[in-house]
């Protein structure tokens, strides 16, 4: 296996993993939306990779390019690619309504319960 | 939310415009420079958090009520829904209306910086509300409902 | 304008009134308003829905960006999406009529229905998109509202539950969008039609299965497969009775099995290990629902774990019927196990959400939750009563009601598709429910009043209806389903959509 290859999806899983382990391991809700939030931002950069190219130009095609079908191609194979750039700003939009909401619930449990402390928010059982 | 201390009043007097200045910039040029209607919405939201924190609550308040804030987030999404429908109309949806004079101008993309300048507007109000409703009402404790001092 | 046209309707109608309602926030009778706007809405949706069926399969391009360019969104109603519509808006639509009196006894209804049309929208524009991505962002607009709609109440249980429900959702979908990144980063395209294209021709690499990995586990989470069904049993009870009948009668079916369906039957090539997966995973959730419902005492959370087992169903003649085309099998028995599942998903819908609707009216006029505590109501409400009664009659399968012959068809695939001891495991389970719903009879309806009940009266008009409107739909869709003209329109459409898995590509580009 190429290492240039799976360098994205290694960095990406390496991040996922340590959300995961915030999530699933810390005790304070505020640490739990944190890992979630981390976990986000690594698909985020998986994203970002995904779209990489060393030495690209801006993806934006004027008139006389595309009246040349040969300047278009080379153009195309070495411009950035701008679908996962569209993809990124909607899901770091999706990934801060998210947050805003965990925030929101957060303080209202802290009222309710008198604690961040996830163990001891457990009325319900079963 | 009291304010803070007089440098910072000081600095945000003259630099709070420039901030603002700038994010419509971005809204308005986000077909050709990076950026566009939500990086624009956020800068603007941003100026106006820097308000709240530098001279208290109830200055930005008086410039946003809260009621303002819910509003202006309702036009924003209301308007990029109506420039959604009116290409609907005309054949399809978000169909890029307008000719194209030139490309690299400000007027060069069509229904595109309509579109921008909506999100912006919606954005800038959503956040700034919630910024409102989550650190500027705060409850102290469980029970007891009341306004932060 | 064609035909086709009016499918963009059906996601900017409520989006449209979800951004109108919050105006009128903290007017004077801002409450009527907002029942008003939504009925109409709601009514509106339905009507749009049933102008689309029996109608031939639909292609949109957003923006006119045809295939010609090769990067569109497309909007794509086939038989399969046009069925799941039809549950959505029929049961929104009721839900909406529940929820006018219902929500009288909550803070702000104009806020509360502003958030039910986001997740209308949001569950419409995931059964008719044809793109990955607007899947995704679709699949977050409906789940966002709908973590915010259990939360409506700021009870303290309300909010626990909403907190374990968002936490978990959130990483379902962020699992969701590494599989579409994957997918993306392998083939370069997002459309479901050139991705299943591609796929026909290129074989799955092993990314890609790992990208099929993270969305059995990403949706599978989102429609409450064990052992991903964690958050189902608090989220579900805990949230307003006409939320719960929401969640559980249509969210985890649009959101959940429909993406598993259209993923594994029509994009990614047809293989018999995703098919032994999803069997396993249905009759796994099955058999745990079931054994965990027999011993509640809460009602809601009894239907709760139901709507796991019954999900088990679903994705286990899902997996039947994927099993069965995977090893090239007869096509009559693939058909059958097919038909049996979309035909068990809409029977769920319309029981299960007159289920919770009926627990709410109990709720509603007797303050209480726990079957011990009731007793002998059918006397004093007589609506509520035989409603609850005609669901759970269809839940457990008792004939002429909707519920015995979707099972049936599911018993009769299993055992001709080769597994004699599924079909065993589905007997027993639908026996197990039968006993688990003749307790709640007993306890709810039957028996002695107790002392502080004798004054309960019957629910306001608005919650009759809409309890009504689903209680005709399990009477009636058990034989209008099987023998008539509406089966061909609707069910037989939707069955050929799964089962001739090959021909998605070819119909949405070719024209």
């Amino acid at each position: 296996m190429m290492p240039r290859e799976f360098l994205p999806y290694f960095l990406a899983m390496v991040l996922l993993v340590i959300g995961l382990y915030a999530v699933m391991g810390k005790k304070n809700l505020v640490k739990i939306i944190i890992g979630v939030i981390v976990m986000e931002y690594a698909i985020n950069l998986f994203l970002v990779l995904v779209g990489y190219r060393g030495t690209g130009d801006a993806p934006i095609v004027t008139k006389e390019l595309n009246q040349n079908p040969e300047a278009l191609k080379a153009f195309l194979a070495n411009a950035v690619d701008p679908l996962p750039q569209a993809l990124i700003l909607t899901s770091i939009v999706i990934g801060l309504a998210t947050l805003v909401l965990m925030i929101a619930i957060a303080i209202r449990i802290y009222e309710k319960y008198g604690t961040f402390d996830v163990s001891k928010i457990r009325k319900l059982r079963g | 939310m009291r304010g803070m201390s007089l440098i910072v009043k000081t600095v945000t007097r003259l630099v709070a415009e420039f901030i603002t200045i700038f994010a419509v910039y971005i809204v308005l040029f986000g077909h050709l420079t990076p950026g566009g209607g939500f990086t624009g919405g956020v800068i603007l939201a941003c100026s106006f958090v820097l308000l709240t924190l530098a001279f208290g609550k109830d200055f930005s308040l008086h410039i946003l009520s809260k009621r303002a804030a819910g509003i202006w987030d309702s036009v924003g999404a209301l308007a990029f829904l109506i420039v959604a429908l009116i290409g609907y109309k005309a054949g399809a949806f978000f169909l890029n209306l307008w000719a194209k004079p030139a490309t690299f101008t400000l007027k060069s993309a069509g229904i595109i910086p309509i579109a921008n300048i909506a999100i912006g507007v919606k954005v800038a109000a959503a956040l700034f509300g919630g910024f409102i409703a989550l650190a500027v009402f705060r409850r102290h404790g469980p029970g007891g409902y009341e306004e932060d001092e | 304008m064609s035909q086709a046209a009016s499918l963009p309707l059906l996601v900017a109608i409520p989006l449209g009134t979800a951004f109108i309602l919050p105006v009128f926030h903290r007017m004077k009778r801002s409450a009527a308003v907002a029942d008003f706007i939504s009925a109409t809405a709601a009514g509106a949706l339905l009507i749009i829905t049933i102008s689309l069926l029996g109608v031939d399969r639909q292609v949109y391009w957003a923006g006119n960006w045809n295939p010609a360019r090769l990067i569109g969104i497309a909007l794509y109603a086939d038989g399969l999406s046009k069925l799941l519509l039809l549950i959505i808006n029929l049961v929104s639509l009721a839900v909406v009529l529940f929820s006018i009196q219902y929500m009288a006894r909550y803070t702000s209804r104009i806020l509360y229905f502003s958030l039910f049309m986001l997740m209308i929208a949001g569950m419409n524009g995931v059964v008719i998109t044809g793109d990955m991505f607007n899947l995704f962002v679709f699949l977050e607009i409906a789940s966002i509202a709908s973590y915010a709609l259990v939360a409506f109440g700021c009870e303290s249980e309300e909010l626990e539950a909403s907190f374990k429900y968002l936490i978990l959702g959130s990483i379902a979908s962020t699992f969701v969008l590494f599989g579409i990144g994957i997918l993306y980063n392998q083939t370069g395209f997002l459309n479901m039609a050139q991705l299943s294209e591609h796929f026909q021709v290129a074989g799955m690499s092993r990314a890609a299965i790992m990208a099929a990995c993270f969305f059995i586990v990403g949706f599978g989470l989102k429609g409450a497969m064990v052992p991903f069904h964690a958050w189902l049993p608090d989220a579900h009870p805990s949230a307003p009775a006409p939320i719960s009948a929401m969640l559980s009668g249509v969210l985890i079916k649009a959101l959940g099995i429909y993406a598993l369906a259209r993923l594994f039957l029509n994009v990614f090539p047809v293989s018999n290990a995703f098919a032994v997966v999803l069997m396993l995973l249905g009759a796994v959730s099955m058999l745990i629902g079931v054994l965990m419902a027999v011993g509640q005492w809460d009602f809601k959370r009894l239907l709760a774990y139901h709507s796991i087992s019954q999900m088990g169903y679903v994705v286990l003649a899902l997996g039947i019927g994927l099993g069965v085309v995977s090893r090239g099998g007869s096509d009559i028995v693939a058909g059958l196990a097919l038909f049996g599942a979309l035909f068990h998903l809409f029977n769920h819908s319309a029981f299960k959400s007159l289920l919770f609707l009926s627990s709410g009216s109990i709720e509603y006029a007797t303050g209480t939750r726990q079957l011990k505590e009731m007793g002998g109501l059918r006397k004093r409400m007589p609506v509520t009563g035989v409603c609850c009664r005609i669901a759970s009659f269809s839940i457990a399968g008792i004939p002429p009601f909707n519920g015995f012959f979707s099972k049936l068809v599911i018993i009769i695939a299993a055992f001709q598709a080769g597994h004699p001891w599924l079909a065993a495991l589905a007997v027993l389970v639908a026996f197990l429910t039968l006993v688990s719903f003749l307790k709640v009879q007993t306890y709810a309806l039957d028996g002695e009043l107790p002392e502080r009940y004798r004054n309960v009266k019957e629910v306001p008009a608005a919650m009759g209806l809409g309890m009504a409107i689903l209680a005709v739909v399990c009477v009636a869709a058990g034989i209008l389903f099987l023998r008539s003209p509406l089966a061909g329109m609707i069910m037989e459409p939707a069955r050929d959509a799964l089962l001739k898995t090959s021909d998605y590509a070819r119909l949405v580009l070719g024209g």
